[in-house]
C-alpha cells in the first residue's frame, strides 16, 4: 500500500515538472531534454531484451525506423503526401493511412511488436554471437527496404513536412509510463524469468520456463516501445530518411544502456541524462579557446574526443555500469540495511 | 508393493557410432531413493537427460506415472513433476537466494504478462502467494537468514541446498540430483544426507540419484543400479553392490590378468 502511494506521488510529481518544464524551457533547452526523453524511451526498451533478458540483438534501429515512418505516413495530410513523394507516384494505402497522432503513434508500436513476434521466430533458434548477426541483419534489411520502396517510404529523399505533435508532455509522458512498464515487468515472473535466461538459460528451461515465450516478450515489449519512440523522433524532428536509422543509432543506445548499467532500467534512465546533456554541454570544446591567453583555434570534434574519453574513465571506474544490474531502489535498500547491520 | 513412479524401458541412446547407453531397464518405486552409479562416463548424466527431455532416446521410452513421457520437452517434464539439479551448481548468479527459488514458482503462479504490466489485482495475490511458499521452502532447508543474499555470495554447501530448494519450488513427485554430495566435506554429506531425508518425507518424493561416494550411496539408497560403459553391471541393494565383483572390476579395473 506504501509503494503504491509512494509511486502515484512520485508519478505526479514527474508530470507536474514535465508540464512545467514545457512550458517555461526556451527552445533550445527543451530540444535538448526532448531529445533526451526520446532516446531514453529507446534505451529503457532496447535494455529489456538486452540486459535484462541478456539477447545481445542489435536491431532498434530496425523497429525505430518501422516506428517512425508508420507514424509519420499515418499524421502526414494526404495533400501533402501527394506532393512530397516526387520519384513515383504514392502507393494508394499510402495515401488512405490517416489518423491522429495517439493512434499514429500506437499503429507504430504495435507494427513493431508483430514485426518482432515473426522476427523471434528465426532469431531465438540461434544464441550468443549468432543472435547479434541475425538481428544486425534485419537493422540493415528496414533500411534497405525504406530505400528502395519509393512509392512507400519516399525512397532516399525520406519524409519531410512531418506534423510537429510531439511536443514534451508527449514525449516526457511516454517516457515516464515507459519506465513504469519495464519496471512492473522486471519485478514479475516474467522479469525473474528473464534475468535467469540471461544467467543461465538451460537452468531456466530445467525450472520448467519456456524460454522462447519469455524470450518473445521480451523481444515484443521492446519493439512495441522502440516503435512508439521512432514515432515521437519523427514528429519531433518533422523530417525523416533512411540514412538517420543506420547502425550507429543502435551503438548510441548501446552506449546508454551499458553506461547506466546492463538490466537497470534506473541507470539506462539517469544515463541517457548524464549522456544526453554531457553532449550539449562539451559543444564549447568545438569553439575557440583561449586558454591563459593563447588561442587554440577551433578544433571541430574535439567534443567527440572529450566525450569518449569521459566514457572510457566512467567505464575504468565503474565496470558494469552506473548500477550495475540493479535498480536505485534496491541499492538504497541494500545500503540502508547494511547501516543497519553496522549500529 | 508400491506404485512405480519412473519406468526406464528398454533406452538406448546412441551418439553417432558410440552407444552411451545400451538397452538399460530399471524401475523407481514410489516414496524410493534409487541410486545410479558407475564410473565415469558411465552413462549416467545422459540417463538425466534423457528423462528431462534434453535428449531423445534412440530406442525405448521413459514412462512417468503410468503416462510415456519420451520426447517431452524439458519445459513440460518439469510441469509433469520431474525436477532436477546439475552436476556442477548452475544457479541464478545475478539473482538473490529467494528469485532463485521464485523460478521454480514460474508455471506456479498464474497471471499473465498484461496483468503484470498493469499490476492488476492477481498479480498481487500470486505474487503473496508464492512468495510465502518460498519462504517455507527456505524454512525447511534452514537458508532463512540468506533470503536475500545473492546466491553466489553462499557457501558450496548452501547453494547445493539452494539448488535443490528450487528444484522442490517446483513441486515434482521425482526429484533427480546429480552428484549432490560431489565436491562437499563429511559433514556438510551428512547434513545433506539429513535434509534429503527430510524433504523426501515432507514433500512426498521419490528421489533418482547419481553419486560416486559409496559411503552416501550406502546411506542413502533403498535401490542402486550400477552402469558401466552404458550396460547395467549390477542391480540391487547398496550393501550388495560393494561386494559385487563385476562392480568392483568396473570401478578398479580387472586384476586377474594383472
Amino acid at each position: 500500500m506504501k509503494g503504491i502511494l509512494i509511486k502515484i506521488a512520485l508519478i505526479t510529481v514527474s508530470l507536474g515538472i514535465i508540464w512545467y518544464t514545457n512550458s517555461h524551457l526556451d527552445i533550445y533547452n527543451l530540444s535538448i531534454v526532448n531529445n533526451i526523453g526520446i532516446f531514453a524511451i529507446l534505451a529503457l526498451s532496447y535494455n529489456l531484451i538486452n540486459g535484462v533478458a541478456g539477447q545481445f540483438s542489435l536491431e532498434p534501429n530496425g523497429f525505430v525506423a518501422i516506428g517512425a515512418y508508420m507514424t509519420a505516413i499515418f499524421i502526414i495530410p494526404m495533400d501533402t503526401k501527394i506532393d512530397m513523394y516526387a520519384l513515383v507516384d504514392p502507393a494508394p494505402v499510402i495515401l488512405q493511412m490517416q489518423a491522429n497522432f495517439p493512434i499514429a503513434l500506437l499503429a507504430g508500436g504495435l507494427t513493431s511488436a508483430l514485426m518482432a513476434f515473426l522476427l523471434s521466430v528465426p532469431v531465438f533458434r540461434v544464441r550468443g554471437d549468432y543472435l547479434a548477426i541475425v538481428t544486425l541483419g534485419f537493422g540493415f534489411i528496414i533500411r534497405i527496404f525504406a530505400m528502395n520502396s519509393p512509392a512507400y517510404t519516399n525512397g532516399a529523399m525520406g519524409l519531410n513536412d512531418i506534423p510537429e505533435f510531439a511536443d514534451f508532455r508527449w514525449i516526457g509522458s511516454i517516457t515516464i509510463f515507459t519506465f513504469l512498464v519495464m519496471i512492473h515487468v522486471i519485478y514479475s515472473k516474467y522479469g525473474r524469468a528473464m534475468k535467469a535466461i540471461r544467467d543461465d538459460e538451460d537452468a531456466a528451461v530445467a525450472m520448467g520456463v519456456n524460454t522462447f515465450k519469455v524470450k518473445t516478450y521480451a523481444f515484443m515489449t521492446s519493439a512495441f516501445f522502440e516503435g512508439i519512440g521512432g514515432g515521437l523522433l519523427a514528429s519531433f524532428l518533422s523530417t525523416i530518411a533512411p540514412d538517420q536509422f543506420t547502425f550507429l543509432l543502435t551503438f548510441y543506445l548501446l552506449i546508454i544502456i551499458v553506461l547506466g548499467g546492463l538490466g537497470s532500467m534506473t541507470g539506462t534512465l539517469v544515463s541517457a541524462i548524464v549522456i544526453g546533456f554531457g553532449l550539449e554541454w562539451l559543444r564549447f570544446l568545438d569553439d575557440n579557446m583561449t586558454i591563459f591567453g593563447y588561442d587554440t583555434g577551433a578544433h571541430p570534434g574535439m567534443r567527440m574526443v572529450v566525450f569518449s574519453i569521459l566514457l572510457i574513465i566512467t567505464m575504468l571506474f565503474a565496470r558494469r555500469g552506473l548500477f550495475g544490474d540493479r535498480e536505485l531502489s534496491d541499492i538504497l535498500k541494500s545500503k540502508s540495511s547494511s547501516k543497519r547491520k553496522n549500529v | 508393493m508400491s506404485k512405480t513412479t519412473l519406468k526406464i524401458q528398454d533406452i538406448t541412446m546412441q551418439f553417432g557410432g558410440i552407444t552411451a547407453i545400451d538397452n538399460l531397464s530399471f524401475e523407481v518405486k514410489e516414496g524410493q531413493i534409487y541410486g545410479l552409479i558407475g564410473p565415469n562416463g558411465a552413462g549416467k548424466t545422459t540417463i538425466f537427460n534423457i528423462i528431462t527431455g534434453n535428449y531423445q532416446p534412440t530406442k525405448g521410452d521413459i514412462i512417468f506415472q503410468d503416462k510415456t513421457i519420451t520426447g517431452t520437452k524439458p519445459n513440460l517434464v518439469v510441469q509433469k513433476g520431474i525436477a532436477r539439479t546439475f552436476q556442477n551448481i548452475r544457479l541464478f548468479k545475478s539473482m538473490s537466494v529467494l528469485d532463485n527459488i521464485l523460478i521454480g514458482f514460474h508455471n506456479r503462479s498464474h497471471y499473465s504478462y498484461l496483468e503484470a504490466i498493469f499490476r492488476l489485482p492477481r498479480y498481487f495475490t500470486q505474487e503473496k502467494k508464492i512468495k510465502a511458499e518460498a519462504m517455507a521452502i527456505l524454512d525447511e532447508f534452514s537458508l532463512t537468514e540468506f533470503v536475500n543474499h545473492k546466491a553466489t555470495d553462499l557457501s558450496y554447501g548452501n547453494q547445493r541446498k539452494v539448488e535443490i530448494a528450487r528444484a522442490i519450488a517446483t513441486k515434482p513427485s521425482l526429484l533427480l540430483l546429480d552428484e549432490p554430495a560431489a565436491g562437499m566435506n563429511p559433514s556438510e554429506t551428512e547434513d545433506l544426507s539429513t535434509i534429503i531425508h527430510k524433504i523426501k518425507k515432507d514433500f512426498n518424493l521419490s528421489i533418482l540419484l547419481i553419486e560416486h561416494d559409496m559411503k552416501f550411496v550406502n546411506n542413502m539408497c533403498d535401490l542402486v543400479t550400477v552402469l558401466d560403459y552404458g550396460e547395467k553391471i549390477f542391480d540391487g541393494k547398496p550393501a550388495d553392490a560393494i561386494v559385487d565383483e563385476k562392480v568392483i572390476t568396473a570401478y578398479l579395473g580387472d586384476f586377474t590378468h594383472a
